[in-house]
């Protein structure tokens, strides 16, 4: 197989619309759903006469996401009118920000596999969303569109990416990292079903080697990681064929079909923009004091990154343990207040990531929160083992029963009688009778096939019920049969 | 001064279609009026901070309090075509 | 009373305290004569008789009661159609908003009903407050009550009319760079632009943000006074509304301009400007010298490029808020084969020349290529002009100067845009920097023509310009002289 000829370069444009209760220039409602052009006032719907003002909020979470990413908050920046004329928008222009934006220069590590890699994050700024649009009836035959205001003026914090990523898989796990932090900051709800978190990829190809840029394609509202992924995947197929045949990139805007597993181009009049972009005169510039920027950064919770590497260090966890457990905040929180309960990091991480995750979904807060299997009740689960009251195998059952009924490991240990037969005289008859009733057994021992003994031990296991302590099975089986 | 090519292309930009006579009024009126507009490049602005705002405020923004919306019907009352709860507008041309 | 001589809102209040006169009688009596004389003036566009007529009754309880709201409860007063009034047609003076009924009263508006303020209609305009003559207005002319060959001025020419011609007792209108002030000159009254900010925008319909000013006219200073006081302050939905206390505008009137230091700007007075004007304002000045004023030559060296720079930056902002006039949510929509057919046609068929004219102008200083030298500059010469006044400003309290270089001409006079857009050479520089001027009738010429005599004063000075103002206004006989028409 030959060296791959071109080497893929992609920068990510993510929108995220801000948890804020109003929108980001007038007292609308936010929430998802509402009836069509039933969260909407004469601001939004860019009546005559109306003016924007600012939502504090919007700039506070901007600001609070800037800082996770290392990005440096401009001292001042101001808003723009960045015009184009499109029914989903209002006035006709959309108030962004353009050359000074809130924040910039920062940067996101991600592993997509090959090692931790910075990726830069170039500039974030804040702006309005803009309505929505849908074909009335058939795409193929609507003679017309139809429009709902409700989600014009949601604010929306837009970030670019350098041109860092060097691969689809890059790019998701890109992404992934990014949508994560922005959930534990609690700046956005992340739900990319509902459109909270939208991406648009650039991408373009070079010959290895090569310091300049290739022509870029722009793929625009990429709404999961798998149609990010996809859509890259063919693009960049797309993009190789053409070179190999000779035949030019042209520099466009494209949408992927997810159902066909193709990006098609947009080819339309509207995306040739002259944006006559100038600072809007409605709103006065900000200057956000380093005192007010230092608040927000004390009162940033731990990120998922850091809170990756504390796991690592302060409990000894492999990467890949520490990566799954903080999945989640409420994941991260369930696992540290098991351990707190009960001091067995490794064991308990294990139960969590074995049978835990199985029934609950890692990045599901609610299932996490609400699971009968709660921290301390694993905890304690973890602790009869350690203490020799039940068995490892014993234990399964025993989470099992804890899912289904909520109780307490103890008491459904108690209950059931299922105390791990720990008294060696006990454990001593079960051996002897397993030896006498398995002569086969001890002479391939004898012959030197150390492996007969398993079957000894299970036979103890089984005869006691699964109750007996593997460990002393396992000794006191090698005994007997050693002094025979 | 300014191009026939020029005017046609800023009344695409601003979505006002002009019949051949309008574009060449319009051209001779712009035309004019650039010109005089122009003896502003004399001036040396260099260093010099552009006014966007006659006063200098900054800050100045609100608490994030949801407040009463329009109804449906109060938002669509001026609509010029309407489809039961959306505004509707012709279809629009990728060409 | 007597449906004879129109009153000062003043007057009316201290009558309807003492019970001399009705509100519902004086409304009455405003809204017959605006039946009987306005199709000859066209101030009107909108008259909200029965609003009006309801509005009164309330009055009249109030001050039976005596507990009138303010010093503006039941005076009947006209607003320029470019203020959102709800329930109440908006058109802006345009085609493209022929039948736009906005959901919202303008801040200034509900302000003006939670004064008690009688609003008998909305008037003419050039169409989105671009012109200065009220011509450009889609739906009728506007006559000036001096003269009925001449205009009233503009763009708020149709609020100037009816306030001199005695169909209304105070009015607003809108100043960009001249829209009050130009027309109070024309027709003989009082016409004041506050310092930018003063008054919320929110709900006047825009033409040039940074630009737009919400103004009163008035037949009097005292008048003025009441109706900017009901309206300024700040207003938490317009983030460039000022954030400082208003003071009684009233209180301050009476203290004249002893040690007041006037500048006269040597600019405002060279070539082009008529000799009569000239006259008139300089025997204004000399009067204010008279009452204890100081006077001094000044320069204000950039206002050459006053008018260069307004057609830049009014323009530009103008064709971005005006882009949102698509057909697509609201006003006129004109059936086209697809979209963008639509929105072309309904903003070809919506705009008069004028508007298409400035949103083309607009369009162009601000597309790829020419920002840096058209708005970028325009922007920065801004700052020039600024700081002329900072510097002068360190000198005297106030600028004395005429208010327009002619006095009101004939309908169809102008009809080159350039040559019209010169009418604003001493108005644009305050519009300009937002700095508060006043325009108050100084004389008249020799054809009966009203003159206007503008002060310009420091950010936020309002006051130091009404004491001005009012000074000279009770020093000199032309606040009461009304015209035929009247």
């Amino acid at each position: 197989m030959s060296e791959p000829k071109y080497e893929t370069v992609i920068g990510l444009e993510v929108h995220a619309q801000l948890s804020t209760r109003s929108k980001m220039f007038c007292g609308c409602p936010t929430t998802f759903g509402a009836p069509p052009n039933s969260q909407t006032c004469p601001v939004c719907l860019g009546s005559p006469g109306v003016l924007p003002v600012l939502n504090r909020r919007a700039v506070e979470l901007a600001a609070r996401t800037a800082l996770a990413f290392g990005l440096h908050v401009n001292p001042a920046c101001r808003f723009a009118r960045k015009h184009y004329f499109y029914p989903d928008m209002p006035k006709n222009f959309q108030t962004s920000q353009y050359e000074e934006p809130l924040a910039e220069d920062g940067w996101l590590e991600i592993d997509a596999g090959g090692g931790p890699r910075r990726i830069g994050i170039q500039r974030l700024h804040l702006e309005e969303d803009v309505g929505k649009l849908i074909h009335e009836g058939e795409l193929a035959t609507a003679q017309a569109s139809l429009v709902d205001y409700n989600r014009a003026g949601v604010p929306l914090m837009e970030t670019v990416s350098r041109p860092d990523l060097r691969s689809p898989e890059e790019a998701a796990a890109y992404l992934r990292a990014f949508r994560a932090v922005l959930v534990a900051l609690g700046v956005c709800d992340g739900n990319m079903e509902e459109g909270s978190l939208r991406c648009d990829a650039n991408v373009s190809l070079r010959p290895y080697g090569a310091t300049e840029l290739g022509t870029k394609v722009e793929i625009k509202n990429l709404n999961s990681f798998r149609n990010v992924q996809h859509a890259l995947e063919y693009e960049i197929r797309r993009q190789a064929e053409a070179l190999e045949a000779g035949r030019p990139i042209v520099q466009e805007t494209r949408l992927f079909d997810a159902d066909h597993g193709v990006t098609r181009s947009m080819r339309s009049k509207e995306y040739a923009h002259d944006y006559r972009y100038f600072p809007e005169p409605d709103l006065v510039p900000l200057q956000l004091a380093p005192a007010w920027v230092g608040h927000v950064r004390a009162a940033l919770p731990e990120l998922p990154q850091a809170r990756r590497q504390r796991f690592v260090t302060r409990y000894g966890l492999p990467p890949y343990d520490a990566e799954i457990l903080t999945q989640s905040a409420a994941l991260a929180d369930y696992y540290e207040a098991a351990v707190r309960a009960h001091d067995n990091p490794k064991a308990i991480s294990n139960w969590i990531m074995t049978d835990l995750l199985r029934e609950v979904g890692g990045d599901d807060a609610e299932a996490v929160a609400t699971s009968p299997v709660t921290p301390a009740r694993l905890a304690g689960l973890v602790k009869l083992i350690d203490d020799g009251t039940i068995s490892g195998r014993i234990a399964k059952d025993v989470f099992a029963r804890m899912l289904a009924t909520g109780d307490d490991p103890a008491v459904i240990v108690q209950r059931e009688g299922l105390t791990q037969v720990a008294d060696t005289g006990a454990v001593e008859v079960f051996v002897d009778q397993a030896i006498a009733a398995s002569p086969k057994a001890v002479a391939d021992f004898k012959a030197g096939k150390t492996v007969a003994a398993k079957a000894l031990v299970g036979q103890v296991m089984k005869a006691s019920g699964g109750k007996a302590n593997p460990a002393m099975v396992d000794r006191l089986v090698q005994e007997k049969l050693s002094r025979m | 001064m300014i191009s026939r090519e020029d005017v046609e292309h800023v009344a695409r930009l601003a979505r006002l279609a002009l019949s051949d006579a309008e574009v060449e009024r319009m051209r001779e009126q712009l035309s004019g009026i650039l010109a005089y507009i122009d003896t502003l490049r004399a001036l040396d602005t260099a260093g010099v901070e552009p006014t966007s705002h006659a006063v200098p405020l900054v800050n100045v923004m609100r608490d994030d309090e949801p407040r009463p919306c329009l109804s449906q019907d109060e938002a669509l009352a001026n609509a010029p075509d309407r489809s039961d709860v959306f505004f509707r507008v012709p279809r629009i041309i990728e060409d | 009373m007597a449906a004879a001589d129109p009153v000062t809102i003043h007057e009316l209040a201290a009558a309807f305290a003492k019970g001399a006169a009705s509100p519902v009688a004086v409304t009455e009596a405003y809204l017959a004569r605006i039946e009987a004389r306005d199709a000859r003036l066209g101030a009107y566009l909108t008259v909200t008789g029965d609003e009006a007529r309801a509005a009164a009754r309330t009055s009249e309880a109030r001050h039976r009661a005596g507990r009138p709201l303010s010093p503006l409860d039941g005076a009947p007063i006209a607003l320029k159609d470019v203020f959102c009034t709800r329930g109440v047609r908006t058109t802006c003076g345009s085609r493209i908003l022929e039948r736009y009924v906005p959901p919202y009263d303008a801040t200034m508006v509900a302000r003006l009903r939670a004064a008690g303020a009688v609003i008998l209609g909305k008037t003419n305009m050039d169409e989105f407050a671009m012109g200065s003559s009220t011509e450009h207005s889609a739906f009728q002319l506007t006559r000036n009550p001096w003269d009925l060959a001449r205009v009233p001025g503009g763009s708020s020419g149709g609020s100037a009319a009816a306030v001199a011609g005695g169909l209304a007792a105070g009015s607003f209108g809108t100043d960009t760079g001249g829209s009050v002030r130009q027309p109070a000159a024309f027709c003989g009254v009082v016409g004041f632009k506050p310092t930018y900010g003063r008054v919320s925008r929110y709900g006047l319909i825009a033409f040039a943000s940074s630009l737009d000013h919400v103004a009163p006219f008035a037949l009097d200073i005292h008048d003025t006074a009441l109706l900017l006081g009901v309206v300024a302050g700040h207003d938490p939905l317009d983030a460039t509304s000022v954030d400082a206390p208003v003071p009684d505008y009233v209180a301050a009137l009476a203290e004249g301009v002893r040690g007041l230091r006037i500048g006269v700007p040597d600019e405002y007075f060279g070539e082009g400007l008529d000799a009569e004007i000239e006259r008139a304002v300089r025997a204004a000045i000399d009067v204010l010298r008279g009452l204890g004023a100081s006077v001094e030559r000044v320069s204000l060296p950039t206002t050459s490029y006053g008018v260069a720079t307004y057609y830049i930056v009014a323009p530009a902002e103008a064709s971005s808020n005006l882009a949102r006039y698509d057909g697509v949510k609201y006003g006129l929509r004109v059936p086209g084969k697809d979209l963008i057919d639509m929105v072309s046609r309904t903003r070809a068929a919506g705009f008069g020349a004028e508007v298409k004219r400035r949103v083309m102008l607009g369009t162009y200083a601000l597309s790829t290529g020419y920002y840096d030298a058209y708005y970028g500059q325009a922007q920065k010469v801004r700052t020039l002009v600024r700081r002329d006044f900072e510097r002068v400003f360190e000198r005297v309290d106030v600028l004395a100067a005429p208010t327009t270089p002619g006095v009101a001409f004939r309908h169809g006079d102008k009809a080159d845009p350039l040559a019209m857009y010169m009418n604003d050479v001493y108005t644009i520089p305050a519009s300009m920097t937002g700095l508060p001027a006043i325009s108050v009738p100084c004389g008249f010429n020799t054809g009966g023509l009203p003159i206007g005599l503008q002060l310009i004063g420091r950010t936020l000075d309002e006051a130091t310009l009404l004491r001005a103002a009012h000074a000279y206004e009770q020093a000199t006989p032309w606040h009461t002289r009304r015209p035929e028409f009247a």
